[in-house]
C-alpha cells in the first residue's frame, strides 16, 4: 500500500471580488487553487510535483499536511485518513509528516537560537527535553553537515545554504517518514544548491525517507525524482515514471515546458516549442482544457470538454483530448 | 544590489548589542537619555533632594519672585507661587505624579494593547472583528473629551487618571501589533512551527510576539511623552491630581491668573513639562532609527 | 568588431560595519559592439556590483575606488554626473531583476517611457502636439517590438495590470526607447517562469540582432549563458576567473570553479549519479589576503596557490586565473 494516498483533494479560496464583479452582481469569486487532485507516494520513493508559479503545487503540499484546510477530498497516511483528524491526533500526526521551506530566511525565526529552533518538536511532542533535547540536536545538527558548536547562534550568523540545513534539520528531529519539500533549493546559489541536493538524497537512503519534492526546476526535478507529477492552474495534467515522462511526455504543456528549459551542451537534441502568452489567472481559469488558450495542438472541442486523465503506458498517464492521435509538439517542430 | 548585502556578512555580534550600540553613539539620543535619568532620579529621591516642602504654604512669600531677580531668595531658587510654596520644590515633587502617571499609563496600556493586538492578528475571525470594531470607536472620541468624560464620571484621584487614561491609549499598541501581527503571520517559520504541531499559544508569545517587539516598544516610547502631556491636561483643567499634591499641570494652571506680574510661576513647570517631553521624544527616534532596520544604512 | 566597452583594473568597495568589502576587485572585461557577454556568478561574486559601477550607480556606501571605464571612446569615470546621466538610458540602459519594483506604480507605461524620451531624445519635434505625437508612436512601436498586444490600448495602463513577464518586456521597451548602444539586463528571467523566460530571452537575443545593440546578459544560469550569449565571463568572490567564448568555456571549463558551477547543476542526465557540489561556501570578502580566492574550495588547491594569480591565457580568445591550468582535473 502507499505510504501517501491522495484522493480528490481540494482547495478553494474565496477570492476578493474587483470592483467589475461587485457592480454587475457578481459577488464570489473563487481560486481553485487545487482542483480535485488525486496521486500517490510509495514508501522510500520520492514523488516530484513540478509546474510554474500560480499553479498550486505549493498550496497542494500544504493542504495534504492541513497547513492549509483541504476543502474537498481525502489525504490517507498510512492507512490514516488525515483529513479527518481532530487537532490532538492531527498534532500527533505531524511528528511523521513534515515539510521544509523554499525561504531559508523567512523560515527560521531570528529571535531564536539554532538549539530552539531545532528542538522545538522534541519539546512540542515530550521527546526530549534539557541536556537530553540537547544531545539529540546537536546529533542532527551534525547529520546535515553542521556543527555542535553552532547550536547557541541565531539564524543571521548562517549563510544562506547553512540556514536551509537549519531547515532540514529541524525537519528531521521527530524522526519523520514522510517530508514535503517545497521548493528546498530554489532560492540558493547553484553551487550550494548541488550540496543541498546531495544532502537530501544522502538523508533519504540513510533513513529511509519519503518526499513530496516540489519544484518550478525540471532539471532538478528530473535529477532527483523516482516519478512526477506535472500540475497546470490547479489540476495534474501528466504523471509517470521519470523517465516516461521525460523522454516521451505526453502533455503538450509537459513538452513546451521540457522545451523551455535552457540546455548546456552543443547541440540541443530535441526540437522546441515556444508556449505564447501568458499563464492564465487562477481567478477566472479558461474552460475545458484549462492550457487550450497557450496550446498549439489545440481544437474545438478543447475549449469546451474538460480532458479526462487516461493511461498512455505503464504508470504512465495524461490529460489530453489529443492523446490517441500520438502528436507530439516536439516530433513537429524538429 | 544584491550582492552587497551578502557582502555584509554575518557577524558575531547579536543584532539586539548592534542596535544598543547604534543608539549609544546617537550623542542627541545620550543627551536625551540623560535628561530622562535626571528627571526620574528627581522624582525618586525628591524628599532628600527638595529644598523646601512643597506644600508648606506661607503668605509673606507670596509671588515671590526667582532667586536672580530683585526681592528674590536664593533659599527659594525658582520663587514661589501664590500660596508662598516653594516652585522648585514642587517641580521636583511633580515630577513624581508626571512619570509615574505616564509609565503606569503606558505600561498598562501596552500590555493590554499586545493581548488585544495579538489575539486580534493571529486569531482573525470574530475575535478580529470585535477587537478591531472596539478600537474604531475609541479612536473616534477625541482623546482629551474622552478623558475628561471618564475622569467626570469616575471622580479625580491617581488611580482613575490612570484608567481615564489607559482606557482609550491601549488601542494604539494594539493596532501596532495587530498590523506586525498580520504580517508576521504569513512568515514560513510561523507555518514551520504550525507544521511541527505548535498551538496557537506557543505561536503568539513564542514565535511572533519577540519579533514584534521592537515597534512596540518604540512607538509605547513615544506615545509616553503624549500621555505626560494629556495629564497635564487634565491637571490644567482641574481634574487631574487633587490639591494640594503638586503636578505639573495644576502648576501652570494656578499660575495663569498672575502671568504677568509673576511669570515664573507657570512658565518653569512648563519649562519642566517641556523638557521632559522632548528629551522623552528624541530618544525615541533615535530608538525607533536603532532598531526599525528601514531607518538604517 | 569594436570594442564598445572597455573596463579595466575596476574597483568597488564597500564600507560596511564588519569592515571594507571588495565587492569589484581588478575587473578588466571588454564589450565588442553587437555581441552578446554573459556575466555568470553566485550571489557575492560582484557581477551586479561590477555592471553597477559601469552605469554610475553604485549606491552608498559603495564607491567606485580604481579603475578605468571606457564606453565608446570616453572614460565614463571622469564625467560630471549630467554627463553621466545623459549617457544612462540614451546610450547605456538597464534593466532590472525585479520589473515590478523597478517600474513606478504610479504612472502608466505610457508616461514612464515618454518621461525617457523627453530626458534623452533632441530629435523629437518642437510643437507640443507633434511632440505628442511623436513619442506615442515611438512608444508603440517599442511595445510592439517586444511582442505586447495591442500597444497603443496597453500604454494607458499601469505596471500592476501586467503580468511578470509582460512587465519584463516593458521594462526591455524602456530601456530601448533611444535605441540603446549597450543593453544591460540584470537576471532578466530569474522572476519568471520557464516558459516565459524561454520568451523574453529569445526577445533580447531577437532584438540584439535587428537593433545591432551590444547586450550584457547578468545571470547565475549557465543554460541560459550557453543559450544566448557569444562570450562569457565567470565570477567568483569579486573577481573574474574565466573568460572566453561561450561554447570553448562551457565545453571545456579551464578554471575549477567554472568546472565545478557546471557540475554542480543536476540534469535528467545525470540521475544515479552523485552530483559533485563545490564543497565549503563563499568566502567571507572582508579583509581577504591577496591570494586565490578560490583555494579553500579547490580540489586542485596547493600550497602554491597562496599568491595573488593573474589572468592567465588558456587557449584561443580565453583567459582564466588559476596557477594550474596546464594539469587536467
Amino acid at each position: 500500500m502507499s505510504l501517501l494516498e491522495v484522493v480528490d483533494l481540494s482547495k478553494h479560496y474565496a477570492g476578493r471580488p474587483s470592483l467589475g464583479d461587485r457592480l454587475s452582481g457578481n459577488r464570489r469569486t473563487l481560486v481553485r487553487a487545487v482542483n480535485g487532485v488525486s496521486l500517490s507516494v510509495e514508501r522510500g520513493e520520492i514523488l516530484g510535483l513540478i509546474g510554474e508559479s500560480g499553479c498550486g503545487k505549493s498550496t497542494l503540499g500544504r493542504a495534504i499536511l492541513r497547513l492549509h484546510e483541504p476543502t474537498g477530498g481525502r489525504v490517507v497516511f498510512d492507512g490514516t485518513d488525515v483529513t479527518a483528524l481532530p487537532p490532538q491526533a492531527l498534532k500527533a500526526m505531524r511528528r511523521r509528516m513534515q515539510i521544509i521551506f523554499q525561504d531559508p530566511y523567512a523560515s527560521l525565526n531570528p529571535r531564536r537560537t539554532v538549539a530552539e529552533i531545532v528542538g522545538l518538536p522534541l519539546a512540542l511532542h515530550g521527546i526530549a527535553s534539557g541536556e537530553e533535547a540537547r544531545a539529540i540536536t546537536a546529533r542532527v545538527l551534525e547529520r546535515v553537515g553542521l556543527r555542535a558548536a553552532q547550536l547557541d547562534r541565531y539564524p543571521h550568523q548562517f549563510s544562506g545554504g547553512q540556514r536551509q540545513r537549519i531547515g532540514i534539520a529541524r525537519a528531521l528531529v521527530s524522526n519523520p517518514d514522510f517530508i514535503v519539500c517545497d521548493e528546498p533549493v530554489s532560492a540558493l546559489d547553484v553551487s550550494i544548491q548541488a550540496q543541498i541536493i546531495a544532502l537530501l538524497l544522502e538523508l533519504k537512503r540513510d533513513l529511509g525517507l519519503t518526499y513530496l519534492f516540489i519544484s518550478h526546476d525540471i532539471s532538478v526535478i528530473g535529477y532527483l525524482s523516482d516519478r512526477v507529477a506535472v500540475m497546470y492552474l490547479g489540476d495534474i495534467v501528466e504523471t509517470g515514471q521519470v523517465a516516461a515522462v521525460l523522454d516521451n511526455p505526453r502533455h503538450p504543456y509537459t513538452q513546451s515546458l521540457l522545451s523551455a528549459v535552457p540546455e548546456i551542451g552543443a547541440k540541443r537534441a530535441r526540437g522546441r516549442v515556444r508556449l505564447q502568452g501568458d499563464l492564465p489567472s487562477p481567478l477566472n481559469p479558461p474552460p475545458g482544457c484549462k492550457f487550450h488558450t497557450r496550446c498549439p495542438l489545440a481544437v474545438p472541442a478543447c475549449r469546451t470538454l474538460v480532458p479526462e486523465t487516461r493511461g498512455v503506458g505503464p504508470g504512465h498517464s495524461a490529460a489530453c483530448h489529443r492523446l490517441e492521435e500520438g502528436l507530439s509538439l516536439l516530433e513537429g517542430a524538429r | 544590489m544584491t550582492d552587497a548585502s551578502l557582502a555584509a556578512a554575518p557577524s558575531a555580534e547579536s543584532l539586539f548589542r548592534r542596535n544598543l550600540r547604534d543608539f549609544s553613539r546617537n550623542r542627541l539620543a545620550m543627551a536625551s537619555l540623560t535628561v530622562i535619568l535626571i528627571f526620574v532620579l528627581m522624582a525618586v529621591a525628591a524628599p532628600l533632594i527638595a529644598p523646601q516642602d512643597p506644600n508648606e504654604t506661607d503668605l509673606f512669600r507670596r509671588l515671590q519672585p526667582p532667586g536672580w531677580v530683585d526681592g528674590g531668595d536664593w533659599r527659594f531658587p525658582l520663587g514661589c507661587d501664590a500660596l508662598g510654596r516653594d516652585i522648585l520644590s514642587r517641580i521636583i515633587y511633580g515630577a513624581r505624579i508626571s512619570i509615574f502617571i505616564g509609565a503606569a499609563v503606558i505600561v498598562l496600556a501596552t500590555g493590554v494593547g499586545i493581548l488585544a493586538g495579538l489575539a486580534a492578528g493571529y486569531l482573525r475571525g470574530w475575535v478580529d472583528v470585535v477587537i478591531s470594531r472596539v478600537v474604531d470607536i475609541l479612536l473616534g472620541f477625541p482623546y482629551l473629551i474622552f478623558a475628561i468624560g471618564l475622569m467626570a464620571m469616575m471622580g479625580p484621584g491617581l488611580l482613575n487618571i490612570v484608567l481615564a487614561l489607559a482606557y482609550k491609549e491601549w488601542v494604539i499598541p494594539c493596532r501596532v501589533v495587530r498590523g506586525e501581527t498580520l504580517a508576521v503571520r504569513e512568515l514560513e517559520y510561523v507555518e514551520a512551527a504550525r507544521a511541527l504541531g505548535a498551538g496557537p499559544r506557543h505561536i503568539m508569545w513564542r514565535e511572533i510576539l519577540p519579533n514584534i517587539l521592537s515597534p512596540v516598544i518604540v512607538v509605547s516610547t513615544i506615545r509616553m511623552a503624549h500621555v505626560i502631556i494629556l495629564e497635564a491636561s487634565l491637571s490644567f483643567l482641574g481634574l487631574g491630581v487633587q490639591p494640594p499634591t503638586a503636578s505639573w499641570g495644576s502648576m501652570v494652571s494656578d499660575g495663569r491668573a498672575f502671568i504677568l506680574e509673576a511669570w515664573w510661576v507657570s512658565t518653569f513647570p512648563g519649562l519642566a513639562i517641556l523638557l521632559l517631553v522632548l528629551a522623552i521624544n528624541v530618544a525615541s527616534q533615535a530608538l525607533r532609527d536603532a532598531f526599525d532596520p528601514r531607518f538604517s544604512e | 568588431m569594436t570594442v564598445l566597452l572597455e573596463v579595466t583594473s575596476l574597483r568597488t568597495e564597500f564600507a560596511t560595519r564588519a569592515g571594507l568589502v571588495r565587492a569589484v576587485d581588478g575587473v578588466s572585461l571588454q564589450v565588442r559592439r553587437g555581441e552578446c557577454l554573459g556575466v555568470v556568478g553566485e550571489s557575492g561574486s560582484g557581477k551586479s556590483v561590477t555592471f553597477a559601477s559601469v552605469m554610475g550607480l553604485v549606491r552608498s556606501p559603495g564607491k567606485v575606488v580604481a579603475g578605468t571605464i571606457f564606453f565608446d571612446g570616453r572614460d565614463l569615470r571622469q564625467l560630471s554626473p549630467e554627463e553621466m546621466r545623459a549617457i544612462r538610458g540614451r546610450d547605456i540602459a538597464m534593466t532590472m531583476q525585479d520589473a515590478l519594483t523597478a517600474l513606478n506604480p504610479a504612472l502608466s507605461v505610457g508616461e514612464q517611457m515618454a518621461e525617457v524620451m523627453v530626458a534623452h531624445d533632441e530629435t523629437l519635434p518642437a510643437g507640443r502636439a507633434a511632440r505628442r505625437a511623436a513619442i506615442r508612436e515611438r512608444s508603440v512601436e517599442m511595445l510592439g517590438l517586444v511582442g505586447i498586444p495591442s500597444p497603443d490600448t496597453r500604454l494607458r495602463q499601469y505596471p500592476h495590470e501586467f503580468s511578470g513577464g509582460m512587465r519584463q518586456r516593458i521594462m526591455i521597451a524602456i530601456a530601448l526607447t533611444c535605441r540603446p548602444k549597450l543593453l544591460i539586463t540584470d537576471e532578466p528571467t530569474t522572476a519568471l517562469d520557464v516558459t516565459i523566460q524561454a520568451q523574453v530571452l529569445e526577445l533580447i537575443s531577437d532584438i540584439r540582432a535587428r537593433l545591432g545593440m551590444a547586450v550584457v546578459l547578468i545571470t547565475h544560469d549557465l543554460g541560459v549563458v550557453a543559450e544566448h550569449c557569444d562570450r562569457v565571463m565567470v565570477m567568483y568572490a569579486g573577481q573574474v576567473v574565466e573568460e572566453g567564448p561561450t561554447s570553448a568555456v562551457i565545453g571545456q571549463p579551464r578554471h575549477p570553479y567554472t568546472r565545478g558551477l557546471l557540475a554542480s547543476i543536476p540534469r535528467p542526465a545525470l540521475r544515479g549519479h552523485r552530483i559533485e557540489p563545490i564543497m565549503g561556501q563563499v568566502p567571507d570578502l572582508v579583509g581577504l589576503p591577496p591570494q586565490c580566492r578560490f583555494h579553500s574550495r579547490c580540489p586542485l588547491a596547493r600550497p602554491e596557490c597562496l599568491v595573488e594569480v593573474p589572468m592567465l591565457p588558456a587557449g584561443p580568445g580565453r583567459q582564466a586565473r588559476c596557477l594550474r591550468l596546464e594539469e587536467p582535473a
